[in-house]
Parts: structure tokens; C-alpha cells; sequence
């Protein structure tokens, strides 16, 4: 680069303002213009390079400035710009291919050129970001350090005060144990001192007292006597004794005795008590030992190893009681035995204990992961739902016991075997007597017609009333007219015996018909004073005439028909009435055959009346 | 009759008996009856001698350098022993004494600074002797005078104020002026509890009996005159009744002088009952309560408080029954059944200072000043 900017170029005065320019440029600042030409982008190289070639190049210098470029070219190794020269000719021939060669050369060269350029710049924007990045992180990182070096600048402060308040207190403590000890240190010595001096004092105190007891027993006054009325005995009734090298002997062997005897009560309270706690003791054992091999029988994942200490200790233990059992004693080795092998156990069980507590917690807090494993609450509550179950059972079977207790043994009492039969006839009773109020109704209805019908009846008897009086009105007639037949008495007797005998069967009839309706009855009555009145050949005297006209009359009226007539009686009445009627109406048969027939109706009527005052 | 140096005796059983002795100038400071009801011990003044006057020989003894202290004599339950504590040269000493014919059995020296007191065990073959309150320190001897144990809780302070022998000898309870009954057992002789008697009782399971006075329905227009004598010590006295308090209790306390020697703290008074469950202690800076420990289970059980403070209280010899006197003219019984304030019936104010049961526990003696009152007890058939 640097080889051309020094090369002064013989450029043609025309243009040498242009070249001196470019020389001057070239001469002002080589690097600048070397910058100039790298850093500076496209666009103003496009312009200075215009520039250039029309600073550069004119028409004028166009042969000097091929000349030039040829000569640059060459020293760059570029072929050169001029034909190959045939002759020693002074003027070349441009070779453009060779030009364009170096033009296509040349703008290859600058397209690299800018290529490298852009990746330097790119990598000189991403050096800089990069520098700025770590001048960021420096600084912060500068500053970190500074608070943590304030900071541990702080606690250093605060433990050295704290080791400072430390070693007050430390002081303070060993001062005032010093204190403690300093006083106990003087009350020990006041202590000494009071007993030294309570000693001479009282040293003082015993010579005094000497001195005293001297005096006194000295004095021998009478005074120091006993006054006794009488000598008391002993309390044990024994005579008292003289003071002897025995009794003193005797003395000591009985305190001893004493001695002994409380020791031996002692002695034996113990071993009750150890004996009682041995037996204890091994109970617990078995017990344990018991629970132990019980738990063995649950699934084995749970313990893995405990069964088989579990077996080996029971088998121990079995040896182990054979043996304490021979040794009831409390011997050394057995009681340590024992203890070792509790202990053993009950390690075994509060290890057992543990998992199953374990369990339980894990049954709380999960759900149901062991189904052997139910919960508390649910194991109560089924319990509970159990015994309710239970209980209701019970009471079943005791209520049902009962009842069967009072099936049996129930006595025969008229009532109760009359309800019972009534309980087992109800539905007949009830059939009985849904007929019986059928049965009512229907005699309501009877009632009902029979009213109707009296009422008829009594019509009726009016209209006969007033047709008895119409035929009366005409018997009279005929009688008037009669008077010359008289000698027909004997034809009535027939009719009267036939009216009688028809009578009769109508009583008879009426008799066995009870069901029958009265207007049949009616209009056989009707038929028959039909009868009657055709059948007439009797005179009968105008008083009996009368007489049975009121009779008809008077029954006709106070005449009430009924249906059931089935007392004999009072058709022997009627008969026997008719019999009487017949013999009085021997006469007047037609009359009295009705009269009989009315008679004998309102004889059954009687009979049909009192019939109707039974229920 | 101390001042005039006389001992009179009298006989309950033949009136005409008497007997005076006199100690001339010898004095008078204590007078005992030996256990055979025999013999007649009395300490001169200033402790120069006992002199053991016999009531079946006239003979008289006399013993040298007896203890001027608390309980310087201690007669066995079956009365055949005596042990008296001596001094000589600045050194404490214990000799044993056969009561049947008054030899010396044992002398021994007792490793105290200043023996305070000695007791025989119930089973009358240990003895317990204790150092004063200046140092805690109770020294435990066999019958034989052989040192068996000894105790001290702590230094220091003030120790030892009072103990009690358990009726089967199986306890030992010490009361100290840390207002602590301490409870040895007699086979190791070691602490086995210790109770404590705090002024606020905050356990609802113990029972809290308080002494509450009645209130009197004095009707103004009834009452007869001349007064009888009924109505009059009624006027005079007031009656009191016990009510339960429920917990939380405060007790009345007494603060004591502490510049003062022998201040009232601490537990002065420990019976045990006869049937070896309760005991009864008394602390003296809550000089109204009455505490009665249940020994079964080694906790406080019932809580007795007075209207004044407890005189003495004693247990009845047959069953457990706990009779308390407060200076008042009421005696008190307590039982695991119940507690009851009796109103003593006497003219004008009984004022009961200390009490005494009969052996047989159906009677008991109420004392007061200069006044007598003996009180049966009925018992009602009891299945």
C-alpha cells in the first residue's frame, strides 16, 4: 500500500493541477488518504474516485494517463494494458481485453475489499459492545465488592463488641463467684469463730453449772425429798432387782434380740416383696413372649427379622424358666438372667409397638394402602352398627318368644274363646251382616208399599163402602123383589159350604202365600163379593142385614192388610168366626160369607197386627 | 408447778394417793413420766442433772449433762429404752438407758454441731437425731448405737425444724425452714419426695376447706332474759362452719421477720396418722392452714384454713381422724369423709390452746388457760 502512495507520477501539466492534487493529497497524509480510501465507505469512494478520473483523466491525457495506468498495473502484476508491441513503434495500441481483464480484476479486488472491510467493522462494533459489557459488569462487580467488604467490615464490629459484652459477663460471673466464695470463705470462718467462741462460753457455762451442781448437792437440804403415801409396785408385778454384771449381760442380749428380731422382719418383708416382683416380673415375660408369637402370624413383610428372634428367645426362655423355677432364690445369675431377658422382650415389643404406630399414621394421612389395615373410626363404626344390629335381634327374637309363650299357654276363658272364634268367623259375620242390612232395606221398602197399600186399602174400602151401600140399596130393591122366592135357601148352602170351603182356602192361601201381594188378596175378595153378590139367593131379615152392613163397614175401615200370617191360631179364630157367621148369616149368606171372608180378613189382620209387634 | 420446784402426783384409780416431790433448790424445768408410769424424771434448772425419782423404791438417780435442748429425751413405744442426749466438752453425745432398771446400754458421739433433738422410731430400733437449724443434717442410729445414715439436703441455710416417725416406720418426714417436708424411706434412707407448700393452690383436685364464720340471726325481740347460757355463748362466740373453695387458692401468709432469730417460716408441725396415710404439716408463715398429704399416693390432698392460726392439732389414735385447734372455742375434725367445726358449749369464751386424744380415740381433752374440757365422741354404728 504503502509503494504507491510514494510513487510520484509524471502526470501532463494539463492535468497536473489535478495530479498535483492527488499528490498532494497523496503527499498531505498518506495514512489519511490510505484511511480514506479503506474506512471511507462506498459511496464517497465512488465520488472521490469520479472525482479522480476526471481529475485524473481527460481528453487530453489519455495516453499518458494509459501510460501510467499501465505502468501501476504492472508493478501490481496485473498483464499489461498495451498490445503486444510488433515493432518499435512509439505509440501502443491500447489492448482492451487486457483493460477490461483489469477493470473485471480490479472491481473483484474492491468487491473483497469492502467484504473485508464490513467484517472488520462488524467485528469492531461486536469488540466494543463486548468491552462495554465487561466495563458494565467490572463496575458493578467493583461495587458489590465494596458493600460486602462494608458489610463484613460491620460484623466484624458487632462480634468484636459482642466478644467484649461476652467477656463482661464472663467477669461479672467469675466476680461474683469470687463474691460466693469469698463469703462462704468468712461465713465459714465466722462460723468457726462463733463455735470457738461458743465453746469457751460454754466451757464457762459448765464450770458454772459444776460449781452450781457442787453447791447444791452440798446444801443437803430436807427439802430435796419425795413425800409418798405409799410405795407404788412395778408396773410388771415383779420385784425390782439389784444391778448386776448379769443384768447388764442380760441387757445387751435383749437389745440385740431386739435388734434382730426388727431385722429379720425386715428381711422376710423383702423377699415377699422380691418374690412378689419375680412373679410379676416373669408373667410380663410370658405375656409378652405370648403377644409376640401372636403377631408372628401376621403377614411377614412387616417384620423381617423379629420372628426369628422371637422364636430363638422363646426357646431360650423356656430354658431359661425351667431353670429359674429350680432357683426361687435370689441368685446372682438368675436375677440377671431374668432382667436381661425382660429387657430383651420388651424391646421386642416397643420395636413392634413403633411399626404399628407407624402404620397408623400412615393409614391417617394416606388413604387405604394396607387392607388388612382399617381405620379406627371405620372399625368403631362398624362395631357400633354391629351391636345396634344385635340388640335389634334380640329384641325380635325375646318379643316373638313371647307371643308364642302366650299362644300356648293361653287359658280357656269364655270370652277370649269367644273372641277367638269370632276372630276366625269374622268374614262370615261380616257377609252376615252386610245380608242383614240388605235385609233391613228391603223391609224399609215393604214398610214403604205396605203404607202405600193401606192407604189404597183404605181407598178401597170407601169405594166399597159406597158400593155396599149401593148394593144395599139394591138388596133392598131385591128383597122387595124377593120376597116371593124364599124356597132357594137350600142351593145356598152349597155355595155357602163351596164360599166357605173357598173361603178357607183362601185363608189358606193367604196362610201358606205370605209373600203374596195384597192386591191379589184384594182382588180375591173382590172375586168373591163378586161372588157373593152373584150367588144371593138368601133373604135374610133387614136387622141382620144392617148388622152386617155396619160389620163391613167397621171392618172395612179399621181393615189393614199385611203380608206374613203364620199363625194357626188365628185362622182357627177366623174359622171358627166364619163358622159363627155362617150359622148367624145363615140367612144372609152372601153378606156374611163376605162378612166371614172381611171377618176372617181382619182376623188374620189381627194376627198379621200382633205379628207386627215382633221385632 | 415449776417455779416452786414441787411435783405433785395423784392417782387416778385410788383419790387418797398422793405424792409430792420437791427439788428444792435444784429447781425445776421439766418433768416426765418414764414409760412403766414408775418412775419420775426431772430436769433441773440450767440442765444441770436429771434426777429419776422411783415411785416403787423411793430411790432417786441422777444423770449428768443432760442436753439442754428442744427433745433432749426420747422414751421407745414399748418403753424400754431411753435415749438421752448429752453434752460434754463442746461434743454432743447419746446414751442409751434400759428403763426397767436405768442402766446405761450405749454412749455414743454424735457427729452434730448442736444436737437439737432426738426420736426413736416407732419399731424402737432406730434413732434419729438431728443437728440444729443452723445446719441441715439429721444422723440416723441403729439400737446398738451404730451410725446408720445420714442426711443433709442442703447448706446453708436454715435446716431442720421439726420431724415425724410414720407409725410403721417406714418414713421419715422432715420439716425445714425452706417451708419443705422432706420424706425418707428406711431402707435406703434416702429422699424419696419432697413437698412443697406454696401460698396459691392451683390443682383443682385438691380440696380447699376455709373456715367461714356464720352469719348470726340474732332476733332482737326472742331473745330471753335472763340470758341462757346457750344464747350467751353464742353472743360471745361466733359459730363458723367450713365451705369447699374452688381453686385457684391464696392462702393467708405471715411475712416473717427475717433480722429476727427462729423466724416463724417453715414447717414447725409434722403428724403422721395411725394407719400410715396422711400427714398432717403446718407451715408456719401460713400459720392458718392445716396441709394433709396423702402418703398412698405421696401428694397434697385436703387443704385446712382457719379463721386464726392453728394452735395444735393432733391425730386420733385409732383411726384417721385429724382434730385442730386454733384458739377459738371451736375444735375441728377433719376425716377422708369430711371436715366439721364443733362449737365447744361453755360459758363465756373457751379460748382451746392445745388438745389431747384419749388412747382410745373415742374422747379427747380440750385445754385452754386455766380451763378443762373433755369431749366424747358418739360414734354411730358403722358396718
Amino acid at each position: 500500500m504503502g509503494d504507491w502512495k510514494t510513487i510520484t507520477v509524471p502526470i501532463p501539466s494539463s492535468e497536473s493541477k489535478n495530479i498535483s492534487q492527488f499528490t498532494s493529497e497523496t503527499n498531505m497524509s498518506p495514512s489519511s488518504l490510505c484511511s480514506q480510501q479503506v474506512l471511507c465507505p462506498s459511496l464517497p469512494l465512488a465520488k472521490s474516485v469520479h472525482n479522480f478520473f476526471r481529475a485524473f483523466c481527460t481528453e487530453e491525457n489519455v495516453d499518458q494517463s494509459v501510460s501510467y495506468l499501465d505502468q501501476e498495473l504492472t508493478t501490481l502484476g496485473f498483464p499489461s494494458l498495451y498490445e503486444e508491441s510488433k515493432g518499435k513503434e512509439v505509440k501502443r495500441d491500447l489492448n482492451i481485453v487486457a483493460v477490461l481483464n483489469c477493470i473485471q480484476e480490479l472491481l473483484v479486488l474492491h468487491r473483497k475489499n469492502l467484504l473485508a472491510q464490513e467484517n472488520v467493522e462488524t467485528q469492531n462494533l461486536k469488540l466494543g459492545s463486548d468491552m462495554d459489557h465487561l466495563q458494565n459488569c467490572y463496575s458493578k462487580l467493583k461495587e458489590q465488592l465494596e458493600t460486602s467488604r462494608r458489610e463484613m467490615i460491620g460484623l466484624q464490629e458487632r462480634d468484636r463488641q459482642l466478644q467484649g459484652k461476652n467477656r463482661n459477663l464472663h467477669q461479672l460471673l467469675k466476680n461474683e463467684k469470687d463474691e460466693v466464695q469469698k463469703l462462704q470463705n468468712i461465713i465459714a470462718s465466722r462460723a468457726t469463730q462463733y463455735n470457738h467462741d461458743m465453746k469457751r462460753k460454754e466451757r464457762e457455762y459448765n464450770k458454772l453449772k459444776e460449781r452450781l451442781h457442787q453447791l447444791v448437792m452440798n446444801k443437803k437440804d430436807k427439802k430435796t425429798a419425795m413425800d409418798i403415801l405409799n410405795y407404788v409396785g412395778r408396773a410388771d408385778g415383779k420385784r425390782g432387782a439389784w444391778r448386776t454384771g448379769k443384768t447388764e449381760a442380760r441387757n445387751e442380749d435383749e437389745m440385740y434380740k431386739v435388734l434382730l428380731s426388727d431385722y429379720e422382719q425386715r428381711q422376710k418383708q423383702i423377699l415377699l416383696e422380691n418374690a412378689e416382683l419375680k412373679k410379676v416380673l416373669q408373667q410380663m415375660k410370658k405375656e409378652m413372649i405370648s403377644l409376640l408369637t401372636s403377631q408372628k402370624q401376621k403377614p411377614k413383610e412387616k417384620a423381617e427379622d423379629t420372628p426369628g428372634t422371637v422364636l430363638s428367645d422363646v426357646e431360650e426362655d423356656n430354658s431359661e424358666l425351667s431353670k429359674e423355677n429350680m432357683w426361687e432364690l435370689s441368685c446372682e445369675t438368675v436375677r440377671e438372667q431374668l432382667t436381661n431377658s425382660i429387657r430383651k422382650q420388651w424391646r421386642i415389643l416397643k420395636s413392634h409397638v413403633e411399626k404399628l404406630d407407624t402404620q397408623v399414621s400412615k393409614v391417617h394421612l394416606g388413604g387405604f394402602k394396607d387392607e388388612e389395615v382399617i381405620s379406627r373410626q371405620d372399625h368403631e363404626q362398624e362395631t357400633e352398627k354391629l351391636e345396634l344390629e344385635i340388640q335389634q335381634c334380640k329384641e325380635m327374637i325375646q318379643t316373638q318368644q313371647q307371643l308364642l309363650q302366650q299362644q300356648f299357654t293361653t287359658t280357656c276363658d269364655d270370652d277370649t274363646s269367644s273372641l277367638l272364634q269370632d276372630c276366625y268367623l269374622l268374614e262370615e259375620k261380616e257377609r252376615l251382616e252386610e245380608e242383614w242390612a240388605l235385609f233391613k232395606e228391603q223391609k224399609k221398602n215393604f214398610e214403604k208399599e205396605r203404607r202405600s197399600f193401606t192407604e189404597a186399602a183404605i181407598r178401597l174400602g170407601l169405594e166399597r163402602k159406597a158400593f155396599e151401600e149401593d148394593r144395599a140399596g139394591w138388596l133392598k130393591q131385591q128383597f122387595l123383589n124377593m120376597t116371593s122366592f124364599d124356597n132357594k135357601n137350600s142351593e145356598n148352602g152349597k155355595p155357602q159350604s163351596a164360599f166357605s170351603g173357598s173361603s178357607d182356602q183362601d185363608n189358606l192361601t193367604l196362610h201358606s202365600k205370605p209373600g203374596q201381594k195384597s192386591y191379589s188378596v184384594f182382588s180375591e175378595s173382590s172375586v168373591r163379593t163378586s161372588k157373593l153378590t152373584k150367588s144371593l139367593p138368601v133373604s135374610p131379615s133387614t136387622s141382620e142385614l144392617f148388622q152386617t152392613i155396619r160389620h163391613i163397614s167397621e171392618n172395612s175401615s179399621s181393615c189393614v192388610l199385611n203380608v206374613a200370617t203364620e199363625d194357626t191360631k188365628p185362622n182357627q179364630v177366623g174359622r171358627e168366626c166364619t163358622a159363627q157367621k155362617w150359622s148367624v148369616a145363615s140367612r144372609s149368606d152372601s153378606q156374611e160369607g163376605g162378612c166371614s171372608g172381611s171377618r176372617s180378613l181382619a182376623c188374620t189382620d189381627w194376627s198379621i197386627e200382633h205379628r207386627d209387634g215382633l221385632p | 408447778m415449776y417455779k416452786r420446784g414441787l411435783v405433785q402426783v395423784w392417782s387416778l384409780e385410788q383419790p387418797e394417793w398422793h405424792c409430792k416431790i420437791d427439788e428444792g433448790s435444784a429447781g425445776l424445768v421439766a418433768s416426765c413420766w418414764s414409760p412403766d408410769g414408775r418412775h419420775i424424771l426431772n430436769t433441773t434448772e440450767f440442765h444441770l442433772r436429771i434426777t429419776v425419782w422411783s415411785l416403787c423404791t423411793k430411790s432417786v438417780s441422777y444423770i449428768k449433762y443432760p442436753k439442754a435442748c428442744q427433745q433432749g429425751i426420747s422414751f421407745t413405744k414399748d418403753g424400754r429404752y431411753m435415749a438421752l442426749a448429752e453434752r460434754r466438752d463442746c461434743k454432743d453425745y447419746i446414751s442409751l438407758f434400759v428403763c426397767s432398771d436405768w442402766q446405761l446400754l450405749r454412749h455414743f458421739e454424735t457427729d452434730t454441731q448442736d444436737l437439737a433433738g432426738i426420736e426413736w422410731g416407732p419399731n424402737g430400733c432406730v434413732l434419729a437425731a438431728w443437728d440444729s437449724c443452723l445446719e441441715y443434717k439429721i444422723l440416723l442410729y441403729s439400737l446398738d448405737g451404730r451410725l446408720l445414715s445420714t442426711y443433709s439436703a442442703y447448706e446453708w441455710s436454715l435446716g431442720i425444724k421439726a420431724i415425724a416417725w410414720s407409725p410403721s416406720s417406714q418414713f421419715l418426714a422432715i420439716g425445714s425452714y425452706d417451708e419443705k417436708v422432706r420424706i425418707l424411706n428406711h431402707v435406703t434412707w434416702k429422699m424419696i419426695t419432697e413437698f412443697g407448700h406454696p401460698t396459691t393452690i392451683n390443682n383443682p383436685k385438691i380440696v380447699v376447706y376455709k373456715e367461714t364464720e356464720k352469719s348470726q340471726n340474732l332476733e332482737m325481740e326472742n331473745l330471753p332474759f335472763p340470758p341462757t347460757r346457750a344464747a350467751a355463748s353464742s353472743l360471745f362466740s361466733t359459730e363458723s362452719k367450713y365451705e369447699v373453695v374452688s381453686s385457684p387458692v391464696s392462702l393467708q401468709t405471715l411475712k416473717p421477720l427475717t433480722d429476727r432469730p427462729n423466724p416463724k417460716i417453715g414447717i414447725g408441725v409434722l403428724a403422721f396418722s395411725p394407719d400410715n396415710c396422711f400427714l398432717a404439716t403446718r407451715n408456719d408463715n401460713i400459720p392458718n392452714a392445716v396441709w394433709i398429704w396423702d402418703i398412698q399416693k405421696l401428694k397434697l390432698f385436703v387443704v385446712l384454713e382457719h379463721l386464726s392460726a392453728v394452735r395444735s392439732f393432733q391425730w386420733d389414735p385409732q383411726q384417721a381422724r385429724l382434730a385442730v385447734c386454733t384458739g377459738r372455742s371451736q375444735v375441728y375434725l377433719w376425716s377422708p369423709a369430711g371436715c366439721v367445726s364443733v362449737q365447744v358449749p361453755a360459758e363465756g369464751d373457751f379460748q382451746i390452746l392445745s388438745l389431747c386424744w384419749h388412747r382410745s380415740g373415742d374422747s379427747m381433752a380440750l385445754l385452754s388457760k386455766d380451763q378443762l374440757c373433755l369431749c366424747y365422741l358418739e360414734n354411730e354404728g358403722v358396718k
